[in-house]
């Protein structure tokens, strides 16, 4: 599992996987990542080439399909600096679900290279570069929902400490916290009853403890909660952590 | 529109159920995690040790096997081998026929739901009477089990006090003490009529041949005590090497299960009744099963025969809470059931090919597992396995097309502003089942593709 074996971070130059929700919906996670990042000293690059990182089809079990798309990615990110994504299911996907898949395949070496140098963003920022704590303001009571694919890895503690340390912003716990969101990438349009049941249980729970906003590391369980609550009526305030990040530099004192 | 079959069912489950099934689960989670974490420093290096030790047994189970039978026969025991579900059922009813046996008890045993026993035996004139609380309920309802523990996880004390009434246990009361009691009552005189007792195994110890059985009411020492005839039918995955395993086990499966320190009776049963022993069984059978176990060995998701049968990733899985476990239409439901039942069919995987894919894949299986199976894992190799056998599974989006703009730079980002046709005509227009899948429940924000590489351009220039 990530952490293990992981390459150390060397330098700031830093290789963005964008995702392909924030390619198509969430332009501004990703621009918020980029400042993020910039912010740190970072020098970031955007292979032009990239596209997704195979898990739809992983996940919907055609695994020859994915493979083809992984492999897309180990070419588009060869360089040999970090990938950082700002998903933790992304990120899973290449240190966890890749190698998965490419068990028996000949390439595996390269996918697995690609793999321990992948970061989530979160767990880039504090485990990766050392940084601890975060400048600025965000004036906000935070429910912070830990995504799924982050668990057993450094990405959840490091995002609420991150967010924990910025001036202004409380964090708020609220009911089964551990529970899945319900979103599961294809699992949402082959099982969108449950579903939509799993994610009105996070959204009653969250809503129970009235939060400002709703904040995660993956953009799959936002655009499925705030679709579900769009779609109620009750919209809710939500946003990726990299976009809290930013907003609070603009408010540096 | 096409979803996938156990969100049909989900869709179709009673409030009542529901709310049982996801409070009975919730609960049963909570406690587990308290107890654990209260009375272990590192609960997930145990996990970690006991999978160590269960995946060890799977992978040396040949050599196991021979070793276990040895000390099984030489404690007086007799070792059967059943490799289908019907030799199994025909060496449970040869014994019974050898002693002329018609009426059996039985406590503690998946297997013997697993291959049918019941209805086997009922043909051949032999009563076969469940004796756990739970089990009995279900067996009186001509209902199935719907939770690996907790049997009737799925049914309130209302329904079951109107199935009493109509069974002729008393008229209606739904207090949980009066029904245990009005059940007691009626099994007591059971085990004196026996003439057999089975049992399950939670575990067989390869070094001592000891067999293992786990009960919270007692029912499992009735049926030992009262009959002349242990039957015991046994996975052929439930071996432990060495007596001090029990120590982790024990431990591990009461709290992962039920959230005790201990199950309250704890049977270890070393044969038959020696000479000068007042009670227990002159006969033990042991009938190894392996009902497709040996396919399972040889697949790529073996370590799923670690499991010991706690329940654990039923009570925390957000899909069982919300499906229940008859969904899932197998013996063993939830997530290890999704792995474990379809590859018990061997070669008629197909049927059941739709369970593996009944997972967020959100791990919380895995975390809880008291093995530490890694589920998540075996289920996505299900899917693919599934995939490659070409198994049609509604509701999951054909992946060709996306993989062919996923590895072309250039036509992905012309797909990328295509799709902002999107937001100008209803999506019923757009032929794309994923598409109204995710909008029967759900808002699908604007597309803005392409509009992260543009910011980009502009802010490096």
């Amino acid at each position: 599992m990530p952490g293990a074996g992981r390459t150390p971070v060397a330098g700031r130059r830093v290789q963005l996987m964008a995702t392909c929700l924030c390619d198509a919906f969430h332009d501004d996670v990703a621009a918020a990542t980029v400042e993020v990042l910039e912010h740190l000293g970072c020098e970031v690059s955007f292979p032009e080439a990239q596209t997704c990182c195979g898990q739809p089809a992983f996940n919907g079990g055609d695994w020859p399909a994915s493979r083809k798309v992984v492999r897309h990615a180990v070419r588009t990110f060869s360089a040999a600096d970090p990938v950082v994504v700002p998903s933790g299911s992304c990120a899973a996907m290449m240190f966890h679900g890749a190698v998965l898949e490419f068990e028996h395949e000949p390439d595996l070496g390269e996918v697995e290279a690609l793999g321990r140098r992948t970061w989530e963003l979160g767990d880039f920022i504090v485990n990766g570069l050392g940084v601890r704590s975060w400048p600025g303001r965000f004036d906000a009571a935070v429910a912070l929902h830990r995504s799924c694919h982050t668990r057993g890895t450094g990405s959840g503690d490091a995002v609420a400490l991150l967010l924990a340390s910025i001036a202004g912003l409380r964090l708020v716990e609220f009911g089964e916290e551990e529970q899945c969101c319900g979103f599961g990438g294809t699992f949402s349009v082959g099982f969108p009853h449950i579903s939509a049941a799993m994610g009105d249980l996070k959204l009653d729970h969250v809503r129970a403890v009235r939060p400002d906003v709703l904040v995660s590391g993956d953009m799959g369980c936002l655009m499925h909660l705030g679709g579900l609550a769009a779609r109620e009526g009750m919209p809710l305030r939500s946003m990726h952590f990299a976009q809290v990040l930013r907003d609070a530099m603009g408010r540096i004192p | 529109m096409r979803t996938q079959p156990i969100d049909q069912y989900a869709s179709r489950v009673g409030e009542e159920t529901r709310t049982a099934v996801y409070e009975g689960s919730k609960i049963g989670h909570e406690k587990r995690t308290k107890v654990l974490f209260d009375h272990y420093a590192d609960p997930d290096r145990l996990r970690a040790l006991a999978g160590e030790i269960k995946q060890h047994v799977v992978e040396n189970l040949d050599n196991y096997l021979p070793a276990v039978e040895e000390r099984l026969t030489a404690n007086g025991a007799r070792v059967h081998w059943a490799s289908t579900a019907e030799a199994a059922c025909e060496a449970v009813h040869s014994i019974l026929r050898a002693r002329g046996a018609t009426k059996l008890v039985k406590a503690k045993t998946m297997v013997s739901e697993e291959i049918g026993l019941d209805d086997y035996l009922r043909a051949r004139g032999i009563e076969s009477l469940e004796t756990d609380l739970g089990e009995f309920i279900v067996q009186m309802d001509h209902d199935h089990p719907s939770h690996i523990i907790k049997p009737i996880i799925h049914k309130t004390r209302r329904q079951i006090a109107v199935l009493f009434e109509k069974n002729g246990l008393g008229a209606y009361n739904d207090e949980p003490g009066v029904i245990t009691r009005r059940a007691r009552e009626f099994l007591r005189h059971k085990y004196l009529e026996a003439d057999a007792g089975l049992t399950g195994a939670n575990f067989v110890v390869a070094e001592s041949g000891r067999l293992v059985v786990v009960t919270n009411e007692g029912n499992s020492r009735f049926c030992l005590a009262a009959t002349r005839c242990h039957i015991a039918l046994v996975g052929i995955e439930k071996i432990l090497p060495r007596d001090r395993d029990l120590a982790l086990f024990l431990n591990l499966l009461a709290r992962s299960g039920t959230a005790q320190q201990l199950t309250v009776y704890n049977e270890f049963i070393l044969g038959a009744r020696g000479p000068g022993q007042p009670d227990g069984p002159d006969e033990v059978h042991v009938i190894f099963v392996d009902n497709g176990r040996t396919d399972v060995l040889a697949s790529d998701c073996r370590d799923i025969l670690r499991c010991i049968r706690c329940g654990a990733c039923l009570n925390v899985c957000p899909v069982y809470r919300q499906a229940g476990g008859h969904a899932y239409r197998s013996v063993y439901p939830g997530p290890v059931g999704a792995v474990l039942s379809p590859l018990l069919l061997g070669k008629r995987f197909p049927e059941k090919a739709d369970l593996p894919k009944a997972s967020s894949l959100c791990g919380a299986c895995n975390e809880v597992c008291p093995v530490d199976i890694p589920i998540p894992d075996l289920l996505l190799r299900l899917r693919d396995r599934a995939h490659a056998e070409g198994v049609p599974s509604p509701g999951t989006p054909p992946m060709g097309a996306w993989a062919i703009l996923a590895t072309q730079p250039a036509a992905w980002k012309t797909a990328l502003a295509a799709g902002r046709l999107l937001n100008h005509i209803p999506s019923s227009l757009v032929p794309v089942a994923a598409l109204r899948a995710w909008e029967l429940k759900r808002d699908l924000p604007k597309w803005r593709g392409g509009e992260f590489r543009k910011w980009l351009k502009i802010r490096r220039h």
